[in-house]
Parts: structure tokens; sequence; C-alpha cells
């Protein structure tokens, strides 16, 4: 680096129009002029588009020309933009870090409509950043090593996806699963939308491939506890819970199953949303990956009965000696340099809408209940029967419970309106049934999904544009099995009365109950609806705002199988690309401290969340490991006698830049 | 100061992964706000040194905004709750050198709450209108005249690190 702090300081001052976006708010030209009068600026001009090549390739000219060793760019924010400038300026041969960028569009001209008011502001913060970069230092980006290895964080099609992609580049992969098998949501549908191939054909493919994958590590029925470390070097702790089978001993024979003291099924089965029944020691479906049975604890006898059980099951297991009653929940832990995010979604519970009667009417389903119904492998053998055992002849099916609603969740889930018509298609199929569908808006974008729509509306499924408004047993019914629906065909401009057999709630799409914590655990950030959110909605929509953190599936948001698919590529791509470059640039924006200041108090040592800080005995001062730093800069704030320093926001950065806010033109 | 009607200072100290981003959300969703917020970044509200906050209202500051992540949210785990610590302790300190200790507010703002930053600084500046201007860089020269005047040498200018 050709500049040294002794050569005198030679700014220049660039003020980015941004198309209008800028310069329709914001007097550039009175800016340029005003910061062309400050100490220290040798050149200030306005351009159209700074981010652009020619605006950056201004810059390094006047760089060369005009000896400039400090930058001042003033346009967007730095969140988007400081590293294309940081670039630009060291392409010239000044260090990147004598750069200082002012943010005169998402914090200026986008939020204030007076124009002499935003311009007032614009050059405020432009003479703040003049005054600070003056103290600027050249400092030297460090490159960390990334450790190979990515965890994926849920087996749902997402996740499966991202790990089988970055399987086949070879990378190693952890997928942690929480339930007893991979396959999520997707394992539980009939068909798919807008083609109506089977989700199992599709599916349970990849699914055997996951556990067939060398590179692949599964780890079912276990959960994240705990993730320390950086972007490169993240270690996690991964919880196993005791599924009472020893995993590698199990063939998944299910002889077990077969000698278990329950002669039948008793107990609610979770894999048919609680329609069907299975053993205390099951396989929760039939292409469960791993394909190996489960005990629970909390029906099978030998746990929950005082005089404990006879055990045939341990006795038909024989010399495999698979079933483990003795197991205990066991922690794992295992360093990854990048981890995928894809812990979908959880559904919305319709009991939170009384007045469509769910959990009080019998005959009335959710859709994914009626997902299992309608599926061969569910509890009726893909026959739609109902609770009480006959065939609906009318069916209504409400479109948007629990989405687009002031009152439970306000965004649109997606996937309900083509699944709603997917169900429509599916109950008529099974059971020449009228179908009555009743929407607010119907919304079918994407590839092949208006001609869906076109194709099940041309089948005789009835389409009422309106919100029912409450769901009653019919009074005309002596058995009371019937339900009225009300709505009002707004098309019509009546209010109408549908007596059905049977009502499907098209229930919305909302973040798992415990997403905050999921959050929490790998320091990611939500949107106000409590999905992941992501970096940048359009330029990093699967990174998030914690480095080598993605994220994949209906965790970040509502979306059908095609996209969540795509975007769990996309997720992989940017883990592999990180894996595999081997090495991420760290910020130099830590923290050290000047030995001849410290006074050996001690008081920064416990304020360090990362214990990066620690008291050399033999020089009664204190030290601070860089490696560990994160460069928060809570210990400088606190030293009372001011002996740490924080690289790019040094206490004389910070008060030149106080001085520069509020100074008098 | 012009013959213009009197408009706050204030100085916004915001954390770079929660109120700064939310800052931009704003931005970005054209949300418009008083313009009377001069925003510094840092990259933890556990950044902000007293210091700060006294050089700002020493150097003109009507008001000063410290955003940071919730608690529990803060992206180095716990520096909002040590600027938590100091703010208490900031606001009592104010009080008694006769400055309201409205002037500091410190709001937990999230990169998803561009609405929270619309209505917290327009919030604050509603308040701060009301309570009128501090002007302390007035107040320093009238009482350097005071003092002048009594025989004594004039206030030390201020100064830091």
């Amino acid at each position: 680096m050709r500049q040294s702090m002794s050569e005198p300081v030679r700014i220049g001052f660039y003020i980015c129009h941004c198309g209008t976006n800028i310069a329709g708010v914001v007097d550039v030209d009175r800016v340029a002029k005003y910061v062309a009068t400050l100490p220290n600026v040798v050149v200030s001009r306005n351009y159209k588009y700074m981010c652009s090549d020619p605006g950056q390739e201004l810059i390094q000219q006047d760089i060369r020309e005009n000896q400039l060793n400090r930058i001042v760019v003033a346009a967007c924010s730095p969140l988007l933009h400081e590293r294309t400038f940081r670039n630009a300026t060291a392409k010239a041969g000044i260090n990147p870090f004598c750069f200082q960028m002012v943010n005169i569009r998402e914090h200026d001209a986008w939020v204030h409509t007076d124009k002499e008011e935003a311009t007032t502001k614009a050059i405020a913060l432009a003479r703040a950043a003049i005054r600070r970069v003056p103290h600027h230092k050249p400092l030297e980006v460090k490159q960390v090593a990334v450790q190979p290895g990515v965890l994926v964080v849920g087996g749902g099609i997402a996740g499966i996806h991202a790990a089988l992609t970055l399987a086949d580049g070879g990378q190693k992969v952890y997928l942690v699963e929480r339930d007893l098998t991979i396959g999520g949501h997707m394992a539980r549908f009939d068909k798919t939308f807008p083609t109506l191939d089977c989700a199992a054909c599709i599916l349970t493919p990849k699914m055997s491939q996951v556990r067939a994958h060398p590179n692949i590590t599964l780890w079912s029925y276990s959960e994240v506890v705990k993730v320390d470390g950086y972007v490169g070097n993240y270690r996690v702790t991964v919880k196993r819970k005791p599924r009472y089978i020893v995993e590698d001993l199990c063939t998944g024979c299910q002889e077990c199953v077969e000698a278990c003291v329950y002669r039948q099924p008793k107990f609610p089965d979770e894999f048919n949303v609680g329609l069907g029944l299975r053993k205390p020691v099951f396989l929760p479906f039939p292409q469960a990956v791993p394909a190996i049975v489960s005990i629970d604890p909390g029906t099978c006898r030998v746990f929950t009965h005082p005089n404990g059980c006879k055990q045939p099951c341990v006795t038909a297991c024989g010399d495999r000696k698979a079933i483990d009653f003795s197991q205990k929940e066991e922690l794992v832990e295992v360093t990854v340099g990048a981890v995928i995010v894809s812990t979908g979604f959880q559904i919305f519970d319709a009991k939170r809408v009384p007045y469509y009667g769910y959990g009080v009417y019998p005959n009335v389903y959710n859709a994914l209940e009626v997902e299992r119904l309608v599926n061969a492998s569910g509890p009726t053998n893909g026959e739609l029967v109902m609770r009480n055992g006959k065939r609906p002849k009318t069916v209504g099916i409400i479109h948007c419970v629990g989405s687009r609603d002031e009152n439970t969740n306000r965004w649109c889930s997606r996937v309900c309106c083509l699944y709603s018509l997917k169900l429509a298609h599916l109950i008529k199929e099974r059971t020449e049934a009228e179908v009555w569908n009743f929407y607010i808006d119907m919304r079918t974008p994407g590839k092949l999904m208006e001609e869906f729509y076109n194709r099940i509306s041309g089948e005789g499924v009835h389409l009422v544009r309106g919100k029912v408004g409450d769901v009653y047993p019919d009074p005309a019914d002596p058995e009371g099995q019937r339900l009225v629906l009300q709505a009002e065909d707004t098309l019509l401009g009546r209010v109408l009365k549908f007596p059905v057999d049977m009502v499907v709630l098209s229930i919305g799409l909302e973040p798992a109950a415990d997403a905050q914590q999921v959050r929490r655990t790998l320091n990611m950030s939500c949107g106000s609806e409590g999905f992941f959110l992501e970096r940048h909605p359009k330029l990093a929509p699967v990174s998030t705002c914690n480095d080598g953190i993605y994220l994949a599936g209906c965790c970040q948001g509502p979306k059908d199988i095609p996209d969540t698919v795509a975007q769990a590529g996309a997720a992989a791509a940017e883990a592999y690309a990180l894996v595999t470059r081997g090495y991420v640039e760290q910020e130099p924006n830590t923290a050290y401290v000047v030995e001849e200041d410290c006074s050996g108090c001690k008081s920064c040592v416990p304020l360090c969340p990362y214990n990066a800080i620690s008291f050399v005995e033999d020089k009664k001062k204190a030290a601070i490991n860089e490696a560990l730093c994160k460069g928060c800069g809570t210990c400088v704030a606190s030293c009372p006698s001011g002996s740490i320093v924080q690289n790019l926001f040094e206490d004389q950065e910070i008060f030149s830049e106080i001085e520069g806010v509020l100074a008098n033109e | 100061m012009s013959e213009k009607a009197w408009e706050p200072r204030i100085v916004g100290f915001f954390c770079n992964w929660c109120t700064y981003t939310a800052a931009d959300l704003a931005g970005v969703s054209r949300m418009k706000y008083a313009p009377n917020v001069r925003v510094i970044r840092l990259m933890c509200s556990g950044r902000v040194d007293p210091q700060f906050v006294l050089d700002a209202f020493a150097r003109g500051a009507d008001g000063v905004l410290i955003g940071g992540c919730h608690p529990g949210d803060c992206h180095y785990a716990e520096g909002n709750y040590k600027m938590l610590r100091r703010y208490h302790l900031l606001r009592r300190m104010l009080g008694d050198m006769g400055i309201e200790p409205e002037r500091l507010r410190l709001e937990w703002i999230s990169a998803a709450e561009g609405d929270k930053v619309k209505s917290v600084i327009n919030d604050m500046v509603a308040k701060i209108k009301a309570l009128g201007p501090l002007g302390l860089p007035v107040r320093f020269q009238t009482w350097d005249g005071e003092l002048a005047a009594d025989g004594h040498a004039g206030r030390e200018e201020v100064r830091h690190g």
C-alpha cells in the first residue's frame, strides 16, 4: 500500500444520483459543491450511477490523477455497495479501508419528501464522513480457513435436496431430522399439483438416496441444540433422542411390531395426523428413512406399566439384539463450514377460527388430514370415508383458513388455492362427490399453474367467490351429520347456504412452533411474520445475516415444492461455494488493547461473549485474541481508561462523525 | 440558526445488524418519517460509549436515539444488555446534570421492523419538539461569558481520548 499516515489527507467525494432515486429528492449538485469547500477535499463530484463501471472508473482515475488517499461515496446503504466501492478503491492502489460510505438513499432520499430537508440531511451525513475518513488507517483483510462439511437442519424435501446436491458434489453432509423419518410434509401428501404426480413416487427415491449416500450422515430423531463458532467453523452439538432401537442393528423387518403385546394398533398415529392407529413399536410409514422401528415410551408397557411387559418384541428381535430399553439421550459434536436451515413450517391450527367448527364437528377436516385420507398408504387405504364411516356426497372446501386474515395470519400461504384445486380433483375422482370451493381470490401463479386451474375448473368443480362466514349443523338433517356453509357469493352478490357432508379447511402455512428458538441457536433474524429472514429479498434470497448460514424451503416463507427444491439447490450451491473456496475474508473490525494505556482493571474480561479477552498476569494487562474477536466493540465502550481500540470504529472516528452531523453550516 | 422554525437535531447510534438494517428496510419500503435523525452506524449497540452520548449533547444534539437488537437477539449475544445498563446510568446522570432524561432514548428495533423505525423517529421528534431545544453549545457560551465577566478562565474546549 503506497499511502502512509504521514501523507497529507486528500479526499475524493462522490455523490450518486442513483438515477432519480437520490437526485429526485436530494440536490446532489448542492451537496457536491458544499463538500468541495470542506478541508482536505480535493475532488467533489456528482455522477448518475456511482456503482456502474464508469462510476467506479471515475474514482480510480481521480485517485491516480489527483493522488487521492481517502474516498467518500454518498449513495445507497453500505450494506449494499460498500464492498463494491472498497474494491474500486483498492484497484487504484489505496487501501480499501480508507473508504467511507454515506447512506443518502435508504436513510434519506427514500424516506423524506421535502427536498430542502433531505438535502440538509445529506450535507450533514456527508460532512460527518469527510471528517471521519482522515482518521481511517490502512487495514489488512484476514483470511480464515473454512472447515469442510455442511450441516443441514431439517429433512423435508428442502433438506433432502440440499443434502443430496452437496453430497453429490463430494461434500460431507450431516443431515439432522427431528422426526423419526425424513420426508417432512411432502411424505404425507398424496398427489402434487400441477402435474398430479404421486408425492411418494418422486420423494421416496430421494429419501433412499440420502440413506445410501456415502457422503451423508443422517441423524434422525435428533435436534441441533447448540451452535458455536463462526462462518467456516461452526461447532454444532446435536441431541440424539432415544428411540430404544439400536439403529445399526435394526433391519426394519418389523417382527417386533407383529410380536407386540398389543395385538391391534391402539394409539393415535402421528404420521397419519391422528386419523389412524399404531402400536407402541412402529415404523412411521412403509417407506420411512431410516427404515427402522421406534418405541414410544409414552405408550409402551415397558415404560408405562408398573409391572412392565413380557417384552415379546425382544424375543422376536432375537439375535439381532436391536431393542435397547436403556437407551439414553446422547450428544454428538461436529464441526462444519456452513449450515443450511430447512426446518419447514407448521400448518395453521384451524381451531383458531372457531366459526368453522374444526374440532367440534367431526366432519370438518383440515387439508392435511384429507391428504392422508385420499392417500393409498393412509389410514383408509386411499378411500375417502369420513369419521362416521360414510363417503361424502357433497364437499365444501374453504380457502384461506389462517391466511390473508387480519385476525390470524395476514400473509398468503401461496399453496392453498392450488392444493385446494388438487384436493377437489382427488375427492371428485375418488367419490364422485359434488365439490364446492370457496375462495377469496383464485391465486395460481407459476409455471403450468393457470393451466391446472383451467383443467380443474373444467372438471365440474364448483368455484364460488366468497369467504365462508359460518359453518353449522344442518337443522334439516335428523342425524345431525350434515353441515351448512354460509357464504356470500360476491359475484352474484347474494348470501348462499350450502348443505354439505364434509368440510375441508385449506389451512395456511406458519413458521414452525420453535422457529424463534432455532433462530436464536443459529443467530439469524426473523421477519415480522416469524419466517426466517433472508439477507436480501432479491439478491441474497438464501443467505442470512449470519455468514455461512443459508435458508431453504418454507422456513423462509410459504412456497410450493418446485420453488422449495429450487431454493434448496441454491442454498446448496452457496454453501458449496463457501466450503470449496476453503477460506473466508474477515472484516478487520476487531479490537486490540493499547498496552501502555491499560490499567489492568480487568473490567473488559467478563464482558466479551466470545472469551476473546484474557488477562496477561505477568504484564498485568488485558489482551484480545484477534481470532476470537467478532468486532462488536462492547469492550471498547466499557474500558475506563480508553485503552481498547476497535478498527474501523475508533473513538476518534465516531467523535468526528458526531461533530460532522452536528456542525453548523 | 436561521429564522426558520427550530427543528430538533437528533443523533442516532444504530447497530449494524438490527436497527440499521431496519432503517434500510424503511427506506426500501419508502416509508416517510421526520428528517431530524442523523444515523451513525456501529456494529453493536454495545459499542455506544457513554462519551458518544454526552459529546453529542455537548455539540448541539437535542436528542440521542440508540437502536439495538431485541433482548436475546443481539448479533453478539449480549452487547445490547451492556448498552441497557449504560442507558439506565446515563439517564440518571443526565437528569442530575439538568438535562431531561427523555432526550436519550434506547429502542430495540429488529431488522424486520422498518415501520418501528418510522414510528419511533416520528414519536421522538414530536417529544423533543415538545421539550424544546437543549442548546448546550449556546449555554456553554453564555456560561463562559458569565465566568469571564467574573474574572474566571474560560471553559476548556471539549476534548476526547
